[in-house]
């Protein structure tokens, strides 16, 4: 086991590597380092001076992944590629264009993202195995059939019409919550309120629909007609035979979402004014600030992976017939 | 001369649209003949849900086609000047367009609500004795036939009764010719017949009443908001088809080499997924746009008329979405091709010593073809959802160009005024939702008749 999860690890570094490989040539392709040095200088004083002493501050005066001007492995290491990656895999940062530095943006940012993405993860998933649950209660019948229908119907609805009529009806013609905005040490969870809600209900669609499938799956085996045969209530079946089995799949499926909680929510962030660090990305994106996209990037690949060898393990936990080897 | 002279234009997507219909059509039409194929795609139809969700999803992709038929009008020579050169008009139209019967033509100043008489903000107007006062303006498209505005209901209502006669006498034409010719089959066309109504029943109903009032109100710009609905099927549609089309070929390709050679074409191809899937999707493909905006700014030479340049920013979008969504796909098919690889058949095949291109043709892609279905009309309504959120962030659709996620777009702060402009959002979320419940309808039926064993359980425990 311990063997299997350092292979993983050592696994996850040629993804790593391909991961920076495809986020620097993207990047480099629309920018050179010349346009990055004007852009960051702005418009107006640019002397090809200035641009070179920005260059070598900020470490673009190499070339980008070959440099011929170096002997032997120089000429992969003395490149703003290998010097730029290389950081990154030690967690250094470094600094944004703007000047800030990245790490602490990226630690602090972080626990907004997680006071929104856990509530909304820990109760969506309540709510969407006691949705699915009801409607197993009533397989077979019409009343499972409509909700089947129900549920495509709120999976058809985009994500983007939850939060605005979220935030239309709750925020702005009840009045309960403000409509965005964070505060930490001001009553932050009437802030958290709106965001998880919004995210709970836009997700009952295709959780429940996925619970149910997983339910009705394990209704089907053998083990609760027996229950059945010996004279279990249909209460008791769901709750003590079916529900117990299908928490194995459903955690198996989940686990691999844990750890791209810390990444938090594009969409909601955005929306609700939460400093997070999904709100973070997209302002990255819209100024086009390479070094936060590139720092993005790698966290939420490196999370990415932790979540798949979570997953693994948590397969041998859940069914001891599983061995990793 | 030249008056009623047209001009086809054949954009980027144009083109591939209707290559990808042929291509479509030529595909189900061979595999009439393969009766397991026949069986199941009957077992599709022959569910009510089954013909009213194809139907929808038809209407969509004939107006889609339609939308795609384009042309530039050409201009009337002006009075006194003979030439022999035709002059054409820089809009380009569609089929569609005119269809539509000049609804996209009637524009007005700015914001006014559905069935409105006049404006939604105030101007300044001079009256009778010349001030100025600032008043609500009356329209200049709604209600200018009325008498008195006290009117507009009943006139309302008289020409909704005139219109759906018209679309119950057209539909019922229709639907005539389809139950003179299929009187003995055993499918429910009837299901299908009643859509076919309902829809050309609405239609007519618009485009009629779209002549004197606004159905949907007008956007900012005062643009008929109905008509952009409509103008919003051809993108949602082509993106949904061209993203997979462009990924199908790739993934296909990969997946079943991986399968089938194992060994170090397996550890590329899984290299290469796994490292494309652990990067965020959204940052990705946002990247990527960025990417090609900039090389359509470096190079506005290459587009004549601006929607061109739209165009180019459509495919592009459509090239991006499939090249970063194969992995998924790819990883299904690797696992199917393994499987079949170890089956008796394809091992007697190479005891015969068939070669691989013949065995990778004959016994191993036949048989994943159900999952690139399933695939295929799955992917398309999270495509068509995935467009609003793109362009919401700002790398999706190009604004000139008619879009649902460019309408979402506006309306957060269209919300926020007040009186709030809800009809922006409504309209686009009526005719979105009704393409994507009717493609995810769909595509359970067709994952439940193609692949038993994932049952979304639809036939009960």
């Amino acid at each position: 086991m311990f063997a299997y999860i350092i292979r993983r690890l050592l696994y996850a570094i040629p993804i790593l590597i391909g991961v920076n490989l495809l986020t620097f040539t993207l990047f480099f392709v629309v920018n050179s380092p010349d346009d990055m040095a004007r852009s960051q200088l702005g418009e107006k004083y640019v002397t090809p001076a200035a641009i070179a002493n920005w260059k070598q501050k900020n470490g673009y005066d190499k070339p980008l992944f070959l440099n011929d001007g170096s002997s032997g492995l120089g000429a992969l290491t003395d490149t703003i590629f290998f010097a730029k990656s290389l950081k990154l895999f030690a967690f250094d940062f470094g600094r944004s264009e703007s000047g800030r530095d990245i790490t602490t943006d990226v630690s602090t940012r972080m626990w907004p993202s997680l006071a929104v993405a856990l509530p909304s993860f820990a109760v969506g998933i309540c709510v969407n195995i006691c949705v699915a649950l009801m409607v197993v209660m009533f397989r077979a019948t019409a009343l499972d059939r409509w909700a089947v229908f129900v549920f495509v119907s709120l999976m058809s609805i985009s994500y983007l019409f939850y939060i605005i009529g979220g935030q239309y009806l709750v925020a702005k013609q009840w009045m309960l919550v403000p409509i965005s905005g964070f505060d930490p040490d001001f009553q932050p969870w009437k802030f958290l309120i709106l965001p998880v809600l919004v995210s709970v209900v836009s997700g009952i669609g295709s959780g429940a629909r996925w619970y149910r499938t997983l339910f009705l799956e394990e209704a089907g085996q053998d083990y609760v007609r027996t229950a059945r045969a010996k004279g279990a209530s249909e209460i008791s079946i769901l709750f003590r035979h079916i529900l117990p089995n299908a928490l194995i799949p459903i955690l198996t499926g989940i686990v691999v979402l844990i750890p791209s909680l810390f990444m938090g929510s594009l969409l909601i962030e955005s929306f609700f004014g939460i400093p997070g660090l999904g709100s973070y990305m997209l302002d990255a994106i819209r100024s086009q600030d390479f070094a936060i996209v590139r720092s993005m990037v790698f966290i939420g690949s490196i999370l990415y992976i932790l979540g798949l060898i979570l997953t693994d393990i948590s397969y041998t936990w859940a069914d001891p017939r599983v061995r990793l080897s | 001369m030249g008056d009623f002279g047209l001009k086809p234009v054949l954009l980027w997507s144009d083109a591939l649209i209707f290559m990808l219909f042929i291509a479509l059509t030529l595909f189900f039409y061979r595999l009439r003949n393969d009766p397991q194929t026949r069986e199941r795609w009957g077992e599709v139809f022959s569910s009510r849900l089954g013909m009213i969700t194809c139907t929808v999803i038809m209407v969509y992709v004939g107006m889609a086609l339609l939308d795609s038929l384009h042309f530039r009008k050409a201009l009337p020579s002006p009075d006194g000047v003979d030439t022999t050169e035709v002059f054409y008009d820089n809009k380009v139209t569609s089929v569609l367009d005119v269809m539509l019967d000049g609804m996209g033509d009637r524009f007005e100043r700015t914001y006014s609500a559905p069935f409105a008489l006049k404006s939604f903000e105030k101007s300044n107007m001079t009256d009778a004795q010349g001030n100025v006062v600032r008043d609500f303006e009356y329209l200049e498209h709604a209600g200018r036939h009325l008498a008195s505005p006290d009117h507009k209901w009943s006139d309302l209502l008289w020409r909704t009764a005139i219109a759906l006669a018209w679309g119950l006498a057209g539909a019922s034409l229709l639907v005539g010719v389809q139950w003179f010719l299929l009187r003995g089959s055993a499918y429910p066309w009837y299901a299908s017949w009643a859509v076919q109504t309902a829809v050309i029943c609405f239609m007519v109903w618009l485009v009629y009443i779209s002549h004197y009032y606004h159905v949907l109100g007008t956007d900012q710009g005062g643009t008929d908001v109905a008509f952009q609905s409509l103008k919003g099927i051809r993108t949602g549609v082509l993106l949904g088809t061209l993203s997979t089309l462009v990924m199908l070929p790739i993934a296909v390709t990969l997946g079943v080499m991986a399968g089938y050679f194992k060994g170090w074409v397996d550890d590329v191809v899984q290299y290469l997924y796994t490292t494309l899937s652990s990067i965020p999707g959204i940052l990705l493909i946002a990247a990527s746009v960025l990417l090609f905006q900039v090389y359509i700014d470096l190079n506005p030479d290459y587009f004549s008329v601006g929607l061109e340049k739209a165009d180019a920013r459509f495919i592009a979008l459509c090239f991006i979405l499939g090249l970063t969504s194969w992995s998924s796909l790819c990883r299904l098919i690797r696992a199917e091709t393994l499987k079949i690889s170890q089956l008796g058949y394809v091992q007697a095949a190479h005891a015969f010593g068939v070669s691989h291109s013949r065995i990778l043709g004959r016994h191993i892609l036949p048989n994943v073809v159900h999952i690139i279905l399933i695939t295929f009309v799955l992917d398309f309504s999270s495509l068509v959802l995935a467009e609003a959120v793109l362009s919401y962030i700002g790398v999706g659709i190009d604004p000139s160009m008619g879009s649902w996620g460019n309408m979402i777009n506006g309306a957060r702060e269209e919300l926020s005024r007040e009186p709030a402009v809800w009809w922006t959002l409504t309209g686009a979320f009526f005719f979105m939702f009704i393409l994507v419940l009717a493609a995810n309808l769909f595509s359970d039926l067709v994952r439940d008749a193609f692949d038993p064993r994932s049952s979304t359980g639809r036939s009960g425990a």
